[in-house]
């Protein structure tokens, strides 16, 4: 017998392991690729990342997982850190509009983290999401990484998603799942002049818990 | 059961009837019925109970005993002076709650008093007037045993302290203020009943009052949660002087009653997400936080932001996979080039590329007989960088927002 077996720590993907509960997104190929990674969709009491660059789909993303919790009759808030969301998409994407608090933050994100503070502490939601995409580089720099530790702790051992998004990770090692969505291509119909926007393919790849293959899936436009 | 019946009118008539019972039907603001069962061994006969409800009402004060409240109260109200066991078979029927069209129907049937009434057929009655025929016919009979509606004086929730000396800071006034709302939310409770609002009047040195008043989205009676809610509120909209006296007043309505489900996933509990939405609000600005609600319009903002807690009224099914829209807020002004009036080139702040395609453009209009006047042309465009956006010109261009 190998003295040392009990200290061979297995890196990447355990067998075994149990999926953690999630909720799925509604998107066939993403949550495919969630149960692949063992997060059977977004982990509850965990902090979610979705990272791309604009016009990636990382607001398409959050809308589709807004919906399947408010499908579930769950409350949910979004943390509007650059007074971004547009509540006539969210509402065709199938989010209940009457079921979503939304905090507004004037570009502010020292509110912004306050709010989601507040929120996540009050308990109950089912979806807290923290938009940190208009957030600039040089404000991003100086978010305190104990906000991080301190929005982990509060959701943990409770149902509760925080899903973060924006164009680089915030929650780092406190993030139980990254996402990483890319722009492949743009869907026009029609003769040029008289062209239609039709949707976007978007690529999705999972950096964490472990890097998996990419699934692509389209948002369609209105 | 003997019933008693004083009619007149009289803004005492609710304490002479008190003086006599301590529960009592206020059946209008002339009309009051009480039961006298008990009396006898005080004042005597209903006689004698009668004539001690007339000496201590005075005079033009009506007082009639029957064996129930309804012909007590016909009796009250129509024999003057004291009316004991009355005979109320040679009254009009016009004494009773008709309707015009039945009044016209007994008219040309002949029937002209209570005995008339009393002795017609019940089927027919029903069959020609319903239920409300045959009531009639029994209160004519004065066959009809009912409970008293008993009177419930309207409880006030407030209170009042004066101070010996002015108070400038927020902290011991919210001692006070804690004491008054401990109290009163006591009484709420033991009355079953909730607050749905909250007035505070702080008397100032110098100032006129300060009042601010809380609307609660739902039923509360917690007084800590209560405590908070003033507290932020104050802490946001603090008195411009010290404080001299101090008054709260809580509107008493009936708690709320929720029925929940066990397989219902958990919300946040109403007194709790107030006081998170409060705290926010007290961040983020009070016009800054509550539940987007669309409008019926073509605007091309047709939303507004509502104060309100969130609720679940809907199941809509998720349709995911419809791309999204994200604002600039406020809209970013640029420089556009045009080639044969299509957008070829773009700069404003941040953003900036060649126009590689563009769909467009959408003309809108709309509300131009108001002040919120909207004219322009939508452009769907897609930049070098791969970035989708929403540009419009109003006359000038400005970048409405970006598809994600």
């Amino acid at each position: 017998m190998n003295p040392n077996a009990a200290h061979v720590i297995t890196l990447g993907l355990r067998p075994n392991a149990q999926p953690r509960e999630g909720l799925s997104t509604g998107i066939a190929p993403l949550d495919a690729l969630l149960t692949h990674v063992q997060t059977q969709g977004f982990p509850r009491g965990a902090i979610s990342e979705i990272l791309g660059p604009e016009s990636s789909g990382r607001t398409t993303l959050l809308h589709s997982l807004l919906a399947a919790a408010t499908a579930q009759l769950e409350i949910c808030a979004y943390v509007d850190t650059g007074d971004s969301f547009d509540p006539v998409s969210a509402a065709a994407s199938g989010v209940a509009l009457s079921q979503l608090v939304w905090v507004r933050c004037g570009h502010n994100a020292a509110h912004a983290l306050k709010a989601a503070d507040a929120l996540l502490h009050a308990g109950g939601f089912g979806v807290v999401v923290l938009d940190l995409c208009q957030v600039p580089t040089r404000i991003w720099n100086h978010i305190p990484i104990s906000y991080w530790y301190r929005f982990r702790r509060a959701i943990e051992n409770t149902p509760s998603i925080l899903a973060i998004t924006g164009q680089q990770p915030a929650a780092k090692s406190c993030a139980s799942l990254m996402l990483d969505l890319t722009r492949k291509r743009t869907i026009w119909t029609g003769a040029p002049g008289f062209s239609l926007l039709r949707g976007v393919e978007i690529e999705a790849t999972s950096r964490k818990p472990v890097r998996a293959a990419a699934v692509q899936f389209i948002a369609q436009a209105i | 059961m003997i019933f008693a019946c004083i009619h007149g009118l009289s803004e005492s008539l609710p304490a002479i009837a008190a003086a006599f019972s301590p529960s009592f039907e206020q059946t209008a603001p002339d009309t009051i019925v009480f039961r006298i069962d008990g009396l006898e061994r005080l004042h005597g006969s209903p006689r004698q109970i009668a004539d001690a409800i007339a000496h201590r009402a005075g005079e033009n004060i009506n007082v009639a005993i029957a064996p129930t409240a309804d012909a007590a109260i016909l009796a009250a109200r129509n024999f003057p002076g004291i009316t004991v066991a009355p005979d109320l078979n040679g009254l009009d029927v016009g004494t009773l709650p008709l309707t015009e069209e039945m009044a016209q129907v007994f008219e040309s049937w002949g029937i002209y008093t209570l005995e008339q009434l009393a002795q017609l057929p019940e089927n027919g009655l029903a069959e020609r007037f319903g239920p409300h025929g045959v009531y009639l016919q029994q209160l004519a009979r004065g066959i009809i045993h009912r409970p008293l509606k008993i009177f419930q004086p309207e409880t006030t929730y407030d209170g009042r302290i004066e101070l010996d000396h002015p108070v400038s800071l927020l902290e011991p006034l919210l001692f006070l203020i804690a004491r008054i709302l401990s109290d009163q939310c006591a009484r709420l409770l033991s009355n079953a009943m909730a607050a749905s609002e909250v007035t505070i009047h702080l008397e100032l040195e110098d100032h006129p009052g300060h009042i601010r008043t809380l609307h609660l989205p739902v039923p509360m009676r917690e007084s800590k949660s209560l405590l908070k809610l003033l507290q932020m509120d104050l802490e946001a909209h603090p008195p411009q002087a010290p404080t001299l006296a101090l008054s709260l007043t809580l509107k008493p309505v009936h708690p709320r009653t929720v029925q929940t489900g066990i397989f219902l996933p958990i919300t946040p509990a109403p007194d709790k997400l107030e006081l998170t939405l409060a705290r926010i609000r007290g961040i983020v600005g009070e016009s800054n936080v509550g539940i987007p609600e669309l409008l019926n319009t073509h605007h091309p903002h047709p939303y507004r932001l509502v104060r309100a807690q969130p609720s679940v009224v809907s199941h809509p099914s998720a349709a995911a996979g419809h791309q999204a829209f994200r604002y600039f807020r406020p809209p970013l002004p640029a420089t556009v080039s045009l080639d044969g009036n299509r957008p070829a080139r773009i700069i404003a702040s941040g953003i900036q590329g060649k126009v590689l395609q563009a769909a467009g453009p959408w003309r809108t209009s709309g509300d131009w007989w108001t002040s919120t006047a909207w004219n322009r042309d939508e452009w769907d465009i897609a930049l070098t960088n791969g970035a989708l956006y929403r540009i419009y010109c109003d006359p000038h261009w400005f970048i409405e927002g970006s598809y994600d």
